[in-house]
């Protein structure tokens, strides 16, 4: 167990920089080539015409859950010492709605407007600017929302643990619904082919 | 109908799905955590509220504001999300994609589509700090770690945006 190598120190403070560098630089790569820096392109997911957001999300989540699981496997990944994101039940779903409302209204998300105001939209710099000012506002009311946000705290919670079978066997099924999903997908989209 | 977009065609969403996964995976082999977007905005907006104010300490940007421009040129997510906007524009420039214009539906307005880009954004910003991060850190870093929170972030964001999406049908027509 070698990795995570950087808090073992084989990595500098502005090595962990230039690492950040280079995933932003292939993140952002990734996401203009598959056209997620299109609000046209991410807007036809949510009518039901084009669904390269669900194929690129689900294949990425599958390939790095996959990734993880097999580096752990084979004894080259701690996976107890990379930071699983803490579950919040209440504050998520709330939190969850709310963004989606916003999502489809903005047509953009915050990491593909940086994207979209990048290779030069002005409708993906408004989201951005719009995101700025949500989180000014957010912040600025915190005290009144402080409680609500940090409620039903679970901590580091997974589903293997919340369905009670193996990290395996959770992938399995994970899979398995990307699959149907991926076939449900194009199913949708030959039904509704573009009129042009 | 507009026929096809200019530049050359997008790559395959599955081929770009697998190298955001393998990204991924290199950053929780290398760092010990994800990507995320939404919370190096929040270091920005809060270095920036924090300097623009007299009070000392605000807690809603506690663990986000930095002393100043240094300081945010020190934080992980804003390098990130820095790469992110370079990695972006360096695709779209060698595919021939990049142009200054206002992305909308035929009919729509320039100033309205503005309007809803900027609502909709700071809805979203509003929403990602409730659930303490956006489609990168929580759907697919949370989402890949397999967190129930961050599952329940997925499910309820695309309930809402399907719901919410007869609303602004036309706004894409």
């Amino acid at each position: 167990m070698s990795a995570p190598l950087y808090d073992t120190g084989a990595l500098s403070p502005g090595g962990g920089l230039a690492v950040a560098l280079a995933v932003g630089l292939a993140f952002g790569f990734l996401l203009e080539r598959a056209g997620l820096g299109s609000a046209r392109k991410l807007s036809a997911q949510f009518q039901l015409t084009d669904f390269t957001v669900l194929r690129v999300m689900f294949t990425a989540i599958a390939t790095a859950s996959l990734g993880v699981f097999w580096l752990s496997r084979f004894g080259v990944l701690d996976l107890a010492r990379v930071y699983v994101p803490e579950t919040y039940l209440l504050p998520q779903l709330a939190g969850g709605v709310v963004f989606g409302a916003g999502f489809v209204i903005a047509g953009l998300c915050p990491g593909t407007a940086c994207v979209s105001a990048a290779t030069g939209r002005r409708d993906g710099m408004a989201v951005v600017g719009g995101l700025l000012l949500g989180i000014l506002a957010y912040g600025t009311a915190h005290l009144m929302v402080e409680r609500f946000a940090s409620s039903t705290p679970r901590g580091t919670f997974t589903l293997p643990q919340l369905i009670g079978v193996s990290h395996g066997a959770t992938l399995l099924i994970l899979i398995l619904l990307a699959l149907a999903a991926f076939r449900g997908a194009e199913w949708l989209e030959s039904r509704r082919a573009p009129s042009a | 109908m507009r026929s096809r977009p200019p530049g050359d065609p997008y790559a395959s969403p599955y081929l770009a799905g697998v190298g955001i996964g393998v990204v991924l995976t290199v950053a929780y082999v290398i760092m010990g955590h994800g990507v995320g977007v939404s919370g190096a905005l929040t270091s920005v907006v809060g270095t920036a509220a924090m300097a623009a104010s007299t009070a000392p300490t605000s807690p809603a940007w506690d663990g986000y504001a930095t002393p100043g421009v240094s300081g945010l040129l020190g934080d992980w997510f804003v390098v990130e999300v820095i790469g992110i906007t370079v990695g972006g524009l360096a695709s779209a420039a060698l595919a021939g994609r990049l142009r200054v214009e206002t992305e909308r539906g035929q009919g729509v307005g320039v100033s309205r589509r503005l309007a809803f880009a900027l609502c909709g954004g700071a809805i979203m910003g509003i929403g990602a700090r409730l659930a303490k991060g956006c489609t990168s850190g929580q759907a697919l870093t949370g989402g890949s770690l397999l967190s129930v929170g961050s599952w329940i972030f997925i499910a309820s964001a695309f309930a809402a945006a399907y719901l919410a999406a007869p609303l602004v049908r036309r706004e894409w027509r």
